[in-house]
């Protein structure tokens, strides 16, 4: 079941230029997120997908260009106020990035720890974030102890805790089984039903983008090449596009 | 012409690499007294850091002092002057051979330790998820280590000395009939306000080094895996060069001050 989108932009690129010596990897793209919906950019690897969202949460630093997350252009941002504005975006890692030393609860309070919230609080998220993604039971565990799906829904269950606006998800489904693939997107969507985010998936796995995607971007040559449904994308003449579908 | 290119250019990547160990230094003292301050942290690495490393410094503590009286009774009883052997070993111990050893010994676990951490951390993105949850992992991982290490190293350097000149007492009460409480006295004896001050103040220095270095290492870890190995071995190399630096620098400044 699709969601239901609102046609307001949460999250804006334009003219993204970013480039490593002589390798311009992002070369003026442009792209809108809108409340609500799940969008999908796919792209060959070094296709500048991950700098893209890197330049996005303030990993990496553009050459030049805008961003805009909830109409505040984050350039503009003192690093205090963009702290804040960070805890409106989830980011679940394409390794997942789960703190090895802490244990599971504790790598989902980590986040929570600038809010100063009583512990039976933070206990409540903690649990319902783990319930949400089926690993109550984990809770004690340490990262080492999961397997990569579990450790997967565990860094999905961390990215949500902070009741996020925009979840920004990195090849979600890379390294998976099919079966654990598919058990990661049907999660996806639950999360998005429940939680009511707006988001932006990067992955080249066709599949999780023929299943989530409300509209897709196609990121070639550093520019938004083709933007559109997967129908629309899918059924697409050009070459360069159809080598995605394949 | 290939070989004084490749010269030039070590030259060049070790000022580079000066020049950002600089700027680290820099944001460190930028962000130590601002808030916020993560003293839960701070104490479990100062546990990681003291408590872990007690067994390693108190067995090459005891090795030294047991080692550097025995070699050296022989010849002190030589000149007749095995009398002196107390006080030859404590100032010894206390003003350089304790805190050098421990220090290098601590640089090869606690520096190395925190650039494979913070490497591997850096290359499996923890640092960069701490970073987009709004945390700033600088002052969470780095300030905390260095802290850590900079009031740990005095602590275990003392602790140190003191089995040091427990062997050293041992191996005098067994070949030289010389009792406990007789060493000990002629070690306080011997030892004075200006041997202590300075070479307890160095140590302050020691941890710094061991715990900037070790974090720079790893905080700006490249290239993968390799790149965590690299990043533990370049730590404990980088770590030991300027602790002679900082040794040779304290002695200069406490001859100043001291007269030693």
């Amino acid at each position: 079941m699709k969601n239901t989108i609102n046609i307001v932009t949460v999250l804006k690129i334009k003219d993204l230029k970013k480039s490593f010596g002589d390798n311009q990897v992002l070369n003026n793209f442009s792209m809108e997120l809108y409340e609500g919906e799940n969008l999908v950019i796919m792209g060959k690897s070094g296709s500048g997908k991950s700098v893209m969202i890197k330049c996005l949460v303030g990993l990496m630093q553009p050459d030049s260009g805008t961003i805009e997350i909830m109409n505040r252009n984050i350039a503009n941002l003192t690093q205090n106020e963009f702290n804040e504005l960070r805890t409106d975006i989830g980011f679940l890692f394409q390794g997942s990035a789960l703190y090895d030393s802490m244990t599971v609860r504790e790598n989902l309070e980590f986040p929570l720890r600038k809010q100063k919230r009583k512990s039976e609080d933070t206990d409540k998220l903690v649990i319902k974030a783990l319930e949400s993604v089926g690993l109550a039971d984990a809770i004690d565990l340490m990262p080492e102890e999961l397997s990569g799906g579990m450790k997967r829904r565990v860094a999905l269950a961390r990215s949500i805790i902070l009741l996020p606006k925009i979840i920004i998800y990195d090849e979600p489904t890379t390294g998976l089984d099919p079966i654990t693939a598919k058990e990661i997107i049907q999660l996806m969507q639950s999360i998005q039903q429940s939680y009511k985010t707006s988001s932006l998936i990067i992955t080249h796995d066709v599949d999780c983008a023929r299943v989530i995607s409300n509209r897709m971007i196609l990121l070639i040559d550093g520019i938004n090449y083709a933007e559109g449904t997967f129908k629309e994308l899918s059924t697409s003449k050009d070459k360069k596009i159809q080598a995605f579908f394949k | 012409m290939k070989n004084f290119a490749q010269i030039l250019n070590s030259f060049y990547t070790f000022f580079i690499e000066i020049g950002e160990l600089s700027y680290f230094t820099k944001r460190f003292f930028k962000e130590v007294f601002t808030k916020p301050f993560e003293f839960k942290e701070l104490l479990r690495q100062c546990y990681n850091m003291g408590n872990k490393s007690l067994l390693l410094v108190g067995v090459t503590g005891f090795i030294l002092g047991l080692v550097f009286t025995l070699q050296s009774r022989p010849t002190l009883l030589e000149f007749g002057a095995a009398s002196w052997m107390p006080s030859m070993v404590s100032i010894s111990i206390v003003r350089e051979l304790g805190p050098v050893i421990i220090a290098l010994i601590c640089a090869g676990k606690i520096s190395s330790g925190i650039g494979a951490e913070l490497g591997s951390m850096r290359v499996t993105e923890q640092i960069d998820a701490m970073e987009v949850s709004g945390t700033n992992p600088f002052k969470y991982l780095v300030i905390t280590r260095i802290m850590a290490a900079t009031l740990m190293l005095p602590l275990l350097i003392i602790f140190g000395d003191a089995i040091a000149l427990f062997g050293s007492a041992i191996v005098e009460n067994l070949k030289g009939d010389v009792s406990f409480l007789l060493y000990f006295n002629k070690v306080f004896d011997a030892l004075k306000f200006s041997d202590i001050i300075p070479a307890t103040v160095k140590t302050f220095f020691f941890g710094f080094a061991i715990g900037l270095v070790g974090c720079f290492k790893g905080y700006y870890c490249k290239k993968g895996t390799v790149g965590v190995g690299e990043a533990s071995n370049s730590a404990v190399v980088y770590t030991s060069m300027l602790l002679f630096v900082i040794d040779f620098i304290a002695v200069f400044v406490s001859d100043i001050f001291f007269e030693i």
